[in-house]
């Protein structure tokens, strides 16, 4: 039993094969990482799994059900939760208010009742807000709740993310490169952060160049070269693995 | 918390403001406005003053209805006076030529605005920045033409004259009356539009305005949103438009040309992107301002032009955010 089963997933871009028979799968309550030397097709095969591109061949199913065809929003409803490379915030609303807008999927979006402020509405809202006010305390924002996201650091801004994320009640969640731009100890909160995560039974994927987060985090790494999978297997497998050291740390070892 | 956020420290202020004070701040502004609306007639002294206000009132609730669509959801339209054009020419004909109650012209005409916008409402708001203003400002222009030259429905440049209002067995014809009605309808368009900004809905709308990968990734429907708020924003000012000719008795394509529908969209500007009282505000002065220049006669345009060019220059975010946040800085 897989959350997330992707089976010979090929993505041609003219001549170019950004991801090329690509199968793995995704075991439920686990962490997975995705890595590669830069264009190794790492965030075409994210963008596989969001649906912001079509593939040329191949598949992609979560919980059982197929992704393909359906629109990145759609995919989101069915329990997709992802956070981007460079963090996309809405400047006009407040910190807390991103984040409520991550659980607005859950609740009633109708447009006269929003309008008139029905008691269902308030309650949900509040309701909503209570958990969002939640979910920043559990990334580490509490004192952030309503600050303008211009006046918040860039690691906070990150953290925020995976709170929208979180909101939506995802049953899987893609990190897009999380520790990119971060400092050592932004680094080593979100390690704990992406632990605390694992143990409470949350399956993640993470694309992410900090091999030690990786390897500390992850309880499966996939390997990606000029788009093949060229290994998979725990950290400890992937880091010995010789074809991977050739490709991918070579030089540095 | 890690070092680096206590490094760069939170900026007052910030953090103990409560969502409940944001919450209030919305009802407020609702009572505030009450207040403004009830005190208002003991200062106005002539029937020109009165016919001002009542202007500004209908602008106001079209510039709320315009700044859901521009301000919080960032899609500009140029074509607003096309369906301002559609309440008011609806109600004229409906009621004019076919007997109808002229309100239930204006709820007809504004039903039919905000079909209209449902349908070219997809392909349009595909287009992003100037392609999607061109988009709005052709639909506008076709809007123009037919009035100007369906003359055997629209009278042309003649224009057509409509029925006076009454409400229960009265006709509305005393600009007081009329004030009222007006400023009950402004009440209500606040209340509403505050009312939608602040919930998961209207924060759904508010998305829109950054990258569409952050609206998706919140599971928001892009397309069908914008759509959606498209629509809102045609009805409420297509249903303003009815009003707005039912008041003036007369209507001509002059009310559905390209520089009205710029007014309307100055109005959210000059009073501030994603403000509700900056709806209001915008709307007052950019109707009150011509009337104050013709003192300076002919060049009314000059200074015209060069206080908007000052106002943005010096509070590009509008006049009532600019204000908010001084405001906010010299208390703090």
């Amino acid at each position: 039993m897989s959350d997330m089963q992707i089976s010979g997933l090929s993505k041609v871009f003219g001549g170019l094969r950004a991801t090329d028979d690509v199968s793995f799968h995704i075991a439920p309550g686990t962490v997975h990482s995705i890595i590669g030397p830069n264009g190794a097709g790492k965030t075409t095969l994210l963008n596989l799994m969001t649906g912001i591109y079509e593939p040329t061949a191949g598949e992609v199913t979560l919980g059982g059900q197929s992704l393909l065809g359906k629109p990145f929003h759609a995919r989101v409803a069915m329990g997709l939760g992802r956070t981007f490379q460079t963090p996309q915030i809405c400047h006009g609303m407040s910190a807390i208010e991103n984040v409520m807008l991550g659980s607005h999927l859950g609740l009633d979006g109708r447009l006269l009742p929003s309008m008139l402020r029905l008691p269902g509405i308030v309650r949900g809202d509040e309701a909503c807000r209570e958990a969002a006010a939640g979910w920043m305390r559990y990334v580490g924002l509490e004192r952030y709740l309503d600050a303008e996201p211009g006046a918040m650091p860039y690691g906070a801004l990150k953290r925020l993310e995976i709170a929208r994320a979180l909101a939506g009640k995802p049953r899987l969640i893609l990190l897009d490169e999380p520790a990119a731009g971060l400092g050592a100890t932004e680094k080593a909160e979100l390690s704990r952060l992406i632990c605390r995560l694992r143990d409470e039974g949350v399956t993640a994927v993470l694309v992410e160049h900090d091999m030690k987060l990786v390897m500390s985090v992850s309880q499966h790494v996939v390997v990606l070269n000029y788009g093949k999978k060229l290994a998979e297997g725990t950290p400890d497998e992937v880091s010995r693995n010789p074809d991977v050291i050739a490709a991918y740390l070579g030089r540095t070892h | 918390m890690s070092d680096i956020d206590k490094a760069i420290g939170m900026p007052r202020g910030l953090s103990t403001a409560g969502g409940p004070r944001l919450r209030l701040a919305g009802q407020g502004g609702v009572l505030l406005l009450a207040a403004i609306l009830l005190l208002l007639p003991w200062l106005l002294r002539s029937g020109f003053q009165y016919h001002m206000a009542v202007m500004i009132g209908i602008h106001a609730v079209i510039a709320i209805g315009l700044n859901l669509l521009v301000g919080y959801a960032g899609q500009i339209s140029l074509g607003h006076a096309g369906f301002m054009a559609i309440g008011a020419y609806g109600t004229a004909i409906l009621s004019s030529r076919f007997g109808w109650p002229p309100l239930l012209g204006v709820v007809v005409s504004a039903a039919a605005a905000g079909l209209l916008a449902f349908a070219v409402g997809r392909p349009i708001l595909r287009l992003k920045g100037y392609y999607l203003a061109m988009a709005t400002l052709g639909l506008g222009m076709i809007i123009y033409l037919l009035i100007s030259n369906e003359v055997w429905l629209t009278g042309g440049p003649d224009g057509l004259s409509l029925p006076m209002l009454s409400l229960f067995g009265q006709d509305v014809d005393s600009p007081k009356v009329w004030y009222g009605i007006v400023a009950v309808l402004l009440l209500v368009a606040y209340w509403m539009a505050g009312n939608l900004v602040n919930s998961p809905l209207g924060r759904a709308l508010r998305s829109l305005e950054g990258p569409e990968a952050l609206s998706a990734a919140a599971g928001v429907d892009v397309s069908a949103s914008k759509v959606r708020i498209f629509t809102v924003s045609a009805v409420v000012t297509a249903f303003m438009g009815g009003i707005g000719a039912l008041y003036a008795g007369f209507i001509s394509p002059k009310s559905a040309d390209f520089m009205q529908s710029i007014e309307l969209v100055l109005m959210v500007i000059l009073g501030g992107m994603g403000s509700i009282p900056g709806a209001v505000a915008g709307a007052a002065i950019v109707t009150l301002l011509p009337q104050v220049l013709t003192a300076v006669e002919h060049y009314e345009p000059l200074i015209y032009g060069l206080i908007l060019i000052l106002v943005m220059v010096l509070m590009p975010k509008g006049l009532v955010p600019t204000l908010a946040h001084r405001l906010r800085r010299s208390r703090s």
